[in-house]
């Protein structure tokens, strides 16, 4: 008998699949086959190439995991997969052991990250010199290799496996599952984790009514941003009168430092395109797009195959799975304007125009892409979908809180120990995020405020730590949940800053169309930034506020009404630090440099010179016999002579 | 036809299903300031100076895209309203050249006229950043101030929408923003057929008639409606006279056949009124030089070299050519005269490949 070599291959001469005679069965036979006929040599057959792709706990066969998304494919993965395989073959373990590259992990700044499977050792900062002893130490002696194991920087012990280390502990990864486990350019791989499963049930035991209740009863609500109930969306738009309908994927993630998106286009991009089929399916859609930003070509490309892979085996095409619903996605690479998030600019982007926003109504459900009725979500939201489909409704509502179901995905950054994406069901408190997965706040300082949902987010102070994180709650407290990042600042972050750092942005990505948008947050950057450089006017708060307000209340998309919400959370919170700057002309926090200066207590000066050596602009003058003394006019406010200063001399006011 | 009734600023109105707020008001000699709405045009709600407070709604939305609803409570001029109205024309005018004094559209300046009646003086955001772009001053029609230019995008619909040409579009992003042909070329490199849509719908002195430049202020010129008379269309427009004097044309909204449309020629070759080389009499060569001479002299000349050829040559031995740009009526003179004059069926005109 003829063996399979994938699992893709038909198992017999019985096995009839294929785009053209499609199986019904064909997803479920993946993983339970053959349905068609009994033979044992058959489902042997198939149980091997699964254990194979799964490595689980009791199989002869080892794997080493290589996460290849950006993050670790930037600091060299790629390569250490061929010293791997070159080492592999070197110690005869080619039969037993097998490389297999992966999706992120959402732990970059750990990366290269490499992962022993069925063990699943877990280890980070990964060095081709590191290759050879791995190979010798773990993979033939059976011994961890402890120097690249995970430390966890509170409490100094190590992580033996992936799920021991602190990061990932409290996590409860359903979106993420698969990223960084399975091999995102082989469909086989998917379907080994019981992929398209919950597409066939859809489509196969559901009608699109059933399915649209059946995400309604999940409670899942849109991932990227707003929070609209996705389920009440979908019936919206299969409710619109017309023949054609589209599914739209926005994966134009622009928010600054959120990367999920990315993260799960390049770790399981069939999770989206399934999630996308069955919003298909229910809707009475035929064609989808996915919008993705052009910044992500290791995206693009994995759903180039992935897309191609679908629809060699009859996934994507005409008549799935003798089903007769025909479908079809393709990539639109988006030109790099934040505003494409937006979802009407996004339709415009696509039809080949400018992209900017168009006046709701009427929406897209109603009239959409080339005027037609369209369905538009993000890729984590899509990408909850299957999961809600395999395991039920009920399963997924039972994560989250009343309002807010799930599990949510942030990007945690800032001045934060471990950094990185977390998912985490909705409700969990920010203290947690932050203190027990992100492991606490960089240098033993002292927490300050915690940046949420991007440029239209809010800055939250430690009082409202204990706040659980849903969308509801968190527009309540001035901020949102937005895409879900998560920017923790420490007692050296200058709010004022913050908000003109965030303004800065929303200025700069502004798509000109609407005047308050447009003109408005340019004058409350310019104020913000005449604040942080020591030139801030007694009424500039006043004026900022009514400027907020205005942009907020009469500009025509969510980027202008959103985008003074960094100035109203952070005047909300930390009003002091604003009048600090304009009153007192001092920067609490040290960090708006237009407001420091730097002198010598000629009293604990030693006249070591250490300070003037390190000085870059040499602005320090002195020697043994006279004091050194700091040039106020040409110093740049670095610091440097500070921390070098080892008497505590160099005072900084 | 179904009727909606509402309520705007306390009085009870009823307007046709499918009336936005911006109409109803409107239809009811309730003012509202816009300066991105053309009535001709996509509505785009994007100067947001038509925002009014409406019940049961978040923000302020602007007027001239929300449709009116059954039982909609309307108001137009309460102190929230205002106050962002005259917060978006600061805004507006605190990135835009107080020129006015010289500036050609005083007098007919949309923004002046808001700025004016929510005393708007150009102080607040004093001393913030402004545009400084070059001026294109590229041909010898249109004149092209970015820098006045207050993004309400009309030029671009009309381009698109009323001319079908497409040349204009925004470019760059927030607040550098602008508006302009592809690459930021200026109009004479661009694929603009000066037909001046453009200029005749910019609420502000960003496009204007060059030839006017100097030439009057809108009050002191007499507005004389008139058909063009470079082809037989029929188009009708203003001659703005000054002084007894044609100083340009501007369109008339209310031209039966044309609206405000014009092509390049109708809109800007009125100067040929007052050039110095018009023919304003016949001209016969005589010995090789053009003689003026009086149309009785100049039409019995042509009378009589038409007999000569007619009777050595005969009839057929002249044909008319004549225009498709002519009127109907030239057309039927012209071919009545060959027929029943000259006696020939050789007609033909221009457009007829």
């Amino acid at each position: 008998m003829k063996t399979m070599k994938t699992l893709l291959d038909p198992c017999c001469g019985r096995c009839t699949h294929t785009p053209e005679t499609p199986c019904r069965d064909y997803v479920r036979c993946q993983t339970e086959g053959p349905l068609c006929h009994d033979d044992p040599a058959c489902r042997m057959e198939r149980e091997r190439l699964l254990r194979e792709l799964k490595t689980e706990v009791g199989s002869q066969k080892q794997a080493v995991l290589f996460c290849t998304g950006t993050g670790c494919a930037s600091s060299g993965s790629n390569k250490l997969i061929e010293i791997m395989d070159a080492e592999i073959k070197k110690a005869g373990l080619d039969v037993s052991v097998s490389t297999r590259p992966t999706g992120c992990h959402g732990f970059c700044e750990q990366g290269p990250i490499v992962i022993i499977e069925p063990a699943k050792t877990f280890y980070t900062r990964v060095k081709a010199e590191d290759i050879p002893e791995i190979v010798a130490k773990d993979l033939v002696g059976g011994e961890r290799v402890e120097h690249l194991l995970y430390v966890d920087p509170t409490t100094g012990q190590a992580a033996t496996t992936y799920a021991n280390a602190p990061f990932y502990a409290k996590q409860h990864r359903i979106v993420l599952h698969n990223c960084g486990h399975i091999n995102p350019e082989r469909i086989e791989d998917y379907f080994a984790q019981d992929g398209y499963r919950g597409f066939a049930h859809a489509l196969q035991d559901m009608k699109p009514d059933e399915v649209i209740e059946e995400v309604k009863r999940s409670g899942l609500r849109g991932r990227g941003g707003a929070g609209f109930p996705t389920g009440l969306k979908w019936g919206l738009c299969r409710q619109s009168a017309g023949d054609k309908k589209y599914i739209i994927c926005n994966a134009d993630e622009g928010d600054p430092g959120a990367f999920m998106d990315r993260s799960v286009l390049e770790g399981d991009p069939h999770s989206v395109l399934e999630g996308m089929m069955i919003a298909a399916y229910a809707i009475g859609a035929d064609e989808g797009y996915i919008y993705c930003r052009a910044e992500y070509p290791l995206a693009i490309k994995r759903l180039e195959i992935a897309i191609k892979q679908a629809e060699e085996v009859g996934l994507l095409g005409d008549n799935i799975l003798a089903s007769g619903f025909n479908f079809r996605i393709y990539i639109k690479a988006g030109a790099g304007a934040f505003v494409c998030g937006e979802e009407t600019a996004l339709i415009a982007s696509i039809e080949g125009k400018r992209g900017m926003p168009k006046v709701r109504p009427p929406f897209p459900a109603q009239q959409g892409l080339w005027g037609k009725p369209t369905n538009n979500n993000n890729v984590e939201t899509y990408s909850n979908v299957p999961h809600i489909f395999r395991h039920g409704a009920d399963w997924y509502a039972g994560f989250g809180t009343e309002k807010s179901k799930g599990t949510k995905i942030f990007a945690l950054t800032g001045k934060v120990n471990n950094t990185g994406l977390v998912e985490v069901p909705m409700g969990m408190s920010l203290r947690e995020i932050i203190f027990d997965i992100g492991g606490g706040i960089l240098g033993g300082k002292k927490f300050k405020a915690v940046q949420i949902g991007g440029p239209s987010g809010g800055c939250l102070p430690e009082s409202l730590l204990d706040l659980p994180v849903d969308y509801d709650t968190l527009v309540q407290a001035g901020a949102m949940v937005g895409s879900g990042g998560l920017v923790v600042l420490d007692e050296t972050t200058c709010m004022v800053d913050i908000a003109r750092y965030f303004l800065n942005f929303t200025q700069k990505e502004s798509c000109g169309k609407c005047t308050p948008c447009r003109e408005g947050t340019k004058r409350m950057l310019e104020i913000l930034v005449r604040i942080t450089n020591g030139e801030g006017k007694e009424e500039d708060i006043e004026t900022l506020e009514k400027l907020a307000g205005v942009v907020k209340s009469t500009s025509l998309c969510g980027l202008g009404q959103t985008a003074p919400n960094p100035v109203l959370a952070t005047l909300k919170y930390f009003r002091h630090e604003y009048e600090a700057h304009i009153r007192d002309k001092q920067c609490p926090a040290h960090a708006c440099s237009a407001l420091l200066t730097y002198t010598i207590d000629e009293e604990k000066c030693k006249k070591c010179g250490l300070c003037a050596k390190n000085c870059p602009v040499k602005c320090i003058t002195g020697d043994k016999n006279t004091p050194y003394r700091i040039d106020a006019s040409a110093c740049i406010k670095c610091g440097t002579c500070m921390e070098k200063c080892k008497f505590g001399a160099v005072v900084r006011a | 036809m179904e009727w909606l009734t509402l309520t705007i600023d306390g009085r009870t109105v009823s307007v046709p299903k499918g009336t936005t707020v911006l109409q109803a008001c409107r239809m009811n000699n309730i003012p509202i300031p816009t300066l991105c709405h053309d009535p001709e045009l996509t509505a785009t709600g994007s100067c947001r100076l038509c925002i009014v407070d409406i019940e049961g709604m978040r923000n302020l939305p602007p007027s001239c895209v929300t449709q009116a609803t059954q039982g909609m409570v309307v108001r137009t001029q309460t102190e929230k309203v205002r106050d962002a109205r005259k917060t978006i024309l600061e805004l507006l005018v605190a990135n835009h050249p107080l020129d006015c004094m010289t500036c050609q559209k005083m007098g007919s300046c949309d923004l002046a006229k808001y700025a004016y009646e929510y005393q708007v003086t150009g102080e607040a955001f004093a001393g913030g950043e402004r545009r400084h772009l070059p001026i294109d001053d590229s041909n010898p029609f249109i004149l092209r101030d970015p820098n006045k230019c207050i993004l309400c995008g009309k030029c671009i619909r009309a381009c698109e929408e009323v001319q079908g040409r497409g040349v204009l579009d925004f470019s760059h992003r927030g607040f550098n923003t602008q508006v302009g042909p592809a690459f930021d070329l200026p109009y004479a490199e661009s694929e603009c057929v000066f037909c001046g849509s453009c200029v005749s719908v910019c609420p502000v002195g960003a496009l204007t008639e060059k030839q006017m430049a100097g030439q009057g202020r809108p009050w002191e010129v007499k507005k004389v409606q008139t058909t063009c008379p470079f082809c037989g269309t029929g188009c009708n427009f203003d001659l703005n006279v000054k002084d007894g004097k044609v100083i340009g044309v501007t369109s008339n909204p209310e031209a039966p056949v044309n609206g405000r449309a014009l092509c390049v020629k109708g809109r800007f070759g009125m100067d040929m009124i007052h050039s110095p080389n018009r023919l304003t009499t016949p001209l016969i060569k005589k010995d090789g030089e053009f003689v003026e001479a009086s149309w009785d002299e100049a039409l019995s000349l042509v009378a009589e070299k038409l007999g000569e050829i007619k009777a050595q040559y005969g009839a057929d031995s002249i044909a008319a050519l004549s225009s498709a740009r002519c009127t109907n009526e030239e057309n039927y003179l012209m071919q009545k005269f060959m027929r029943a004059v000259i006696g020939s069926n050789n007609v033909d005109h221009c457009a007829r490949t």
